[in-house]
C-alpha cells in the first residue's frame, strides 16, 4: 500500500531549493521529457547556461518574466512506497503567507541552508513558520556540501548550531542531511562523498519517515458538513450525517454528544458506498447515523461525551495576517470559517506582534499588516467548538474573510479561550 | 481491518476529493459539474456519487459539446447521465456559431477549443450556476500547478493568477458576488497515474477509445489523429491503420492518439507508469500553441 506524504519547502533562487526538487523529481521519473525539453529551451532562450530547473515550477507568466517564484507550487512525484506532494513555496520574507499556506497541510518541513553560509535570516524564519503550523517533521538540509569539501566538522557545527536555535522552537522530529543538489549527493542515494554520515539519503528518508501517528487518533471530532436524505421509497426514513473525521476513532456502537444541543445518542452505523465501515478515523469522508432521530445540521459537532472539545465564543489565536490593502485592527469585525461552522468574528485585541526572524514580541502596535504574525483575541456571534492548534490542526483552525471582498484575509491557530469580556 | 489506521494514497485522494465536493453542495445555490466524458470527469462524477449516496447528486452536469465528439464517449456520457439520475445541460459551441456569438476559425489548424470558453460562460450565465466543478489536475500543466481548488472567477470568467485566495488546510472560502462564480477542483492533488490507478481499484467503466483499438489515422505536428467527419487528411498525409488509444479525450479535431498495444485497464497503468511524456505534451495540440497557452486561455475564463 502506498502512503501520501505532503511536503512543504521554502527558499530562494540561490539556496538551491529548485535544484534539489528538480533532482528529486528527475531522479523518480516525475519529470518528463516534453517538459524538461520546454524547460531547456525556455532557459536556452533566457541566456541561462545551465538548464534552469525552476522553471518546471515557476509557470506563471509573471514568474518567468521576473524569474522568481511568487506562488504557491503544487508538484507531484511517487516511488513504489509512496506518493508525495511538494508545496513549493517563495523564501522571501514578502511571501511569508504563501509560506504558511504551503504549510498549512504539509507533514513534513523541508528547510535547506548552504554550507558555506550556515544558518541565515531566512533559514530560521522557515523553521519558526513550519513549528507555528506544526508540521510533525523537519528535515534540515545543509546543500552544496561539495563546496566545504565534504567537511564533516562544518555539517557538525551547522547540526549544532540549528539545534540551540530549534530548542526555542516547539519542533517534534528534526533530521539533518549533508546534500549537494547539484550533483545528487544523498538525495536519493547515499553519497560515497560523506563516509561519515550515517544517516539516509534524503528520499530514503522522506520514504521511511514514520507520519502515521501524527494525526489526533485519540478525541473523537466529526463536524457534520452535510445531511443526506435521499426522498426517495427505497431510503423513506434515511437521515445520515456527512463529514471528514478531523480526530479520534469513531465506532458503530460509540456513545456520543453532539454540540451545540448537547443531546445524547450511539453511532447506529458509518456508512459509504462501498459498504458500512467497523470504524473511521482521519482524514476519512463517511456518512455517520445514530439510533436517535435528534436535530442536527451542518456546522454542529458530534464527539464523545467525555471527551468534547471548548465550546466558546472568546478565542486566544495567532493570527497570519494576509490582507495586501488593509492591516488587522482591534474592532475589526470579519467573517470566521472554522470546520464547518462559519460566524462572524470581533477582534477584541491585537496583543502583540511577532517578529518571525528574531521571535522577539513587539507589544503594543495594535495592529498587523500583510504577512505579518501575532496573537489575537476574537468574540465570535456563535459558539465554536475548538481544540488547541497544537492538539489537532484541524479543529484548531480558522480563516477569517473580509466581508466586504470576500477575500480570505487571515490564518488563525488557536492557543485556547480567551477570557471572556468581565 | 487494519490497525495502524492507515490509508492509501488514493484512498485519502478520494476522501479529500469527497470532502470538497460536499462543501460546495453545503455552500453554493447552484453548482453543476463539467462532464465531458473523459476520465477525469467521470472520476469526478464518481466521486460526486460517492459523496451523496444513498440520495442522488444534488446538482446537475453541463457538457460543453465542441460538436467534435468521438461518438463513443457521447454514447458513454448519456448512459452514464441515466444510470445516475442526474440532469444533463448541452452548452453547444455548434449553437454558439449559428448565433453569431463566435466565428469559427479556419484553415488546417482550426479548432474549436477557444470557443468552448464563450458556450461554457454562456451555460454558467444562463443557469445562473454560482460553482462549477472541473476535473483539471495540477499535473497536467504548469498554471494549474499554480491554481487553488476554489477558482475564483469574477463576472467575466476570468481567472487572476495573481490576486488569488489564500487556500489554508481544509478551509475553502466560496464567498463571492452576485455574477461572479467559482470554478472548483475536486481532483488538483490526482495525477494521471493516480487516476487510473483508481479506475482499475474501483472497476470504473470508461468509454472503449481508452484502450488499443485500430483506427485509420495520420500524423500531424507529431501526434496521431483519427480520420472522421470533422477532419480530413492534407494531400501529403498519409492515412494509416495503427493500433492506438486515447490518453486524453477532447474535442475530435485536436486530440491526438498514442500507439499502444495496452487494452486492459491494468495494461494502461503499467503503460502510463512507465511513459515520459505528459498526456497534454503527447495528445494535445491545444497546449503547444504558446508557452503561457493555458494562463492565457484561463484568464479568458476557459476551464
Amino acid at each position: 500500500m502506498s502512503e501520501l506524504l505532503r511536503f512543504a519547502t521554502a527558499g530562494s533562487v540561490d539556496d538551491g531549493k529548485s535544484t534539489l526538487i528538480g533532482r528529486l523529481l528527475y531522479d523518480s521519473k516525475a519529470i518528463f521529457e516534453d517538459q524538461l525539453e520546454a524547460v531547456e529551451r525556455s532557459s536556452e532562450a533566457m541566456g541561462s547556461e545551465h538548464t534552469n530547473l525552476a522553471l518546471l515550477t515557476d509557470g506563471l507568466r509573471a514568474e518567468r518574466e521576473q524569474g522568481i517564484t511568487i506562488d504557491v507550487a503544487y508538484r507531484y512525484f511517487a516511488t513504489p512506497r509512496r506518493k508525495f506532494i511538494i508545496a513549493d513555496t517563495p523564501g522571501h520574507i514578502q511571501y511569508t503567507r504563501n509560506m504558511v499556506t504551503g504549510a498549512s497541510t504539509a507533514d513534513l518541513a523541508l528547510v535547506l541552508v548552504d554550507a558555506r553560509k550556515g544558518l541565515v535570516e531566512q533559514s530560521r524564519r522557515h523553521a519558526f513558520l513550519a513549528s507555528l503550523l506544526r508540521i510533525p517533521h523537519l528535515v534540515l538540509c545543509v546543500n552544496k556540501m561539495d563546496l566545504v569539501d565534504w567537511d564533516e566538522a562544518r555539517f557538525e557545527e551547522i547540526k549544532a548550531e540549528f539545534r540551540s536555535f530549534a530548542a526555542k522552537l516547539d519542533i517534534a522530529d528534526l533530521t539533518f542531511v549533508p546534500v549537494s543538489a547539484l550533483h545528487g549527493d544523498n538525495v536519493v542515494t547515499r553519497s560515497p562523498n560523506s563516509p561519515w554520515y550515517e544517516g539516509s539519503s534524503l528520499l530514503h528518508h522522506l520514504e521511511e519517515v514514520h507520519i502515521a501517528s501524527d494525526r489526533n487518533l485519540i478525541d473523537v471530532r466529526f463536524p457534520v458538513q452535510y445531511v443526506i436524505r435521499p426522498h426517495n421509497d427505497e431510503f423513506h426514513d434515511y437521515r445520515g450525517y456527512a463529514g471528514t473525521v478531523a480526530g479520534g476513532v469513531m465506532k458503530p456502537g460509540d456513545p456520543v454528544v453532539v454540540l451545540p444541543s448537547g443531546f445524547s445518542s450511539t453511532i447506529a452505523s458509518i456508512e459509504t458506498l462501498d459498504g458500512p465501515l467497523d470504524e473511521a478515523y482521519a482524514p476519512q469522508s463517511v456518512t455517520v447515523r445514530l439510533t436517535d432521530e435528534i436535530d442536527i445540521s451542518r456546522g454542529d459537532m458530534i464527539c464523545r461525551p467525555h471527551n468534547q472539545p471548548t465550546s466558546g465564543q472568546d478565542i486566544d489565536a495567532m493570527i497570519c495576517w494576509m490582507d495586501e490593502t488593509a492591516s488587522l485592527q482591534s474592532r475589526a469585525k470579519l467573517v470566521i470559517k472554522h470546520t464547518t461552522r462559519t460566524a462572524r468574528a470581533l477582534v477584541k485585541n491585537v496583543q502583540y506582534r511577532l517578529d518571525v526572524n528574531t521571535l522577539h514580541r513587539d507589544d503594543g502596535t495594535g495592529s498587523l499588516s500583510l504577512n505579518e504574525i501575532g496573537r489575537v483575541q476574537l468574540r465570535t456571534t456563535q459558539p465554536l467548538f475548538f481544540d488547541e492548534y497544537r492538539r489537532n490542526r484541524t479543529t484548531g483552525s480558522f480563516i477569517l474573510i473580509d466581508e466586504a471582498s470576500n477575500t480570505t484575509v487571515g490564518a488563525g491557530m488557536i492557543l485556547g479561550p480567551a477570557a471572556p469580556p468581565s | 481491518m487494519s490497525t495502524t489506521y492507515e490509508l492509501s494514497h488514493l484512498r485519502v485522494l478520494e476522501a479529500e476529493s469527497i470532502h470538497v465536493i460536499r462543501e460546495v453542495a453545503a455552500e453554493f445555490e447552484r453548482p453543476v459539474l463539467l462532464f465531458s466524458g473523459g476520465k477525469d470527469s467521470i472520476v469526478m462524477l464518481r466521486l460526486a456519487e460517492k459523496a451523496f449516496w444513498p440520495a442522488r447528486i444534488p446538482f446537475p452536469v453541463m457538457h460543453i459539446d465542441t460538436g467534435h465528439n468521438f461518438p463513443e464517449v457521447i454514447e458513454f456520457r448519456d448512459r452514464r447521465v441515466a444510470e445516475l439520475g442526474v440532469k444533463l445541460v448541452v452548452a453547444s459551441v455548434q449553437q454558439a456559431i449559428d448565433d453569431g456569438r463566435v466565428i469559427e476559425e479556419r484553415g488546417p489548424r482550426a479548432s474549436r477549443n477557444r470557443l468552448q470558453t464563450t458556450a461554457l460562460l454562456d451555460g454558467i450565465e444562463e443557469h445562473r450556476f454560482d460553482a462549477a466543478f472541473g476535473g483539471a489536475r495540477r499535473d497536467e500543466e504548469k498554471a494549474r500547478a499554480k491554481e487553488r481548488v476554489y477558482s475564483f472567477r469574477d463576472e467575466f470568467g476570468q481567472w487572476d493568477p495573481k490576486n488569488q485566495r489564500p487556500e489554508l488546510w481544509s478551509l475553502y472560502n466560496g464567498r463571492h458576488h452576485q455574477g461572479e462564480h467559482i470554478r472548483i477542483f475536486p481532483l488538483s492533488n490526482w495525477t494521471e497515474l493516480d487516476i487510473w490507478q483508481y479506475i482499475a481499484e474501483e472497476h470504473v467503466a470508461i468509454p472503449s477509445i481508452y484502450y488499443a483499438h485500430e483506427r485509420q489515422v495520420f500524423q500531424r505536428d507529431g501526434m496521431w489523429l483519427s480520420v472522421n467527419e470533422f477532419l480530413e487528411p492534407g494531400p501529403d498525409e498519409e492515412v494509416v491503420t495503427k493500433t492506438v488509444r486515447y490518453r486524453t479525450v477532447g474535442d475530435a479535431t485536436i486530440t491526438g492518439a498514442v500507439e499502444s498495444s495496452a487494452s486492459t485497464v491494468e495494461q494502461v497503468v503499467a503503460e502510463v507508469a512507465a511513459t515520459r511524456l505528459t498526456e497534454r505534451g503527447a495528445t494535445r495540440a491545444d497546449d503547444r500553441v504558446t508557452e503561457a497557452a493555458m494562463e492565457d486561455r484561463k484568464k479568458e475564463g476557459y476551464f
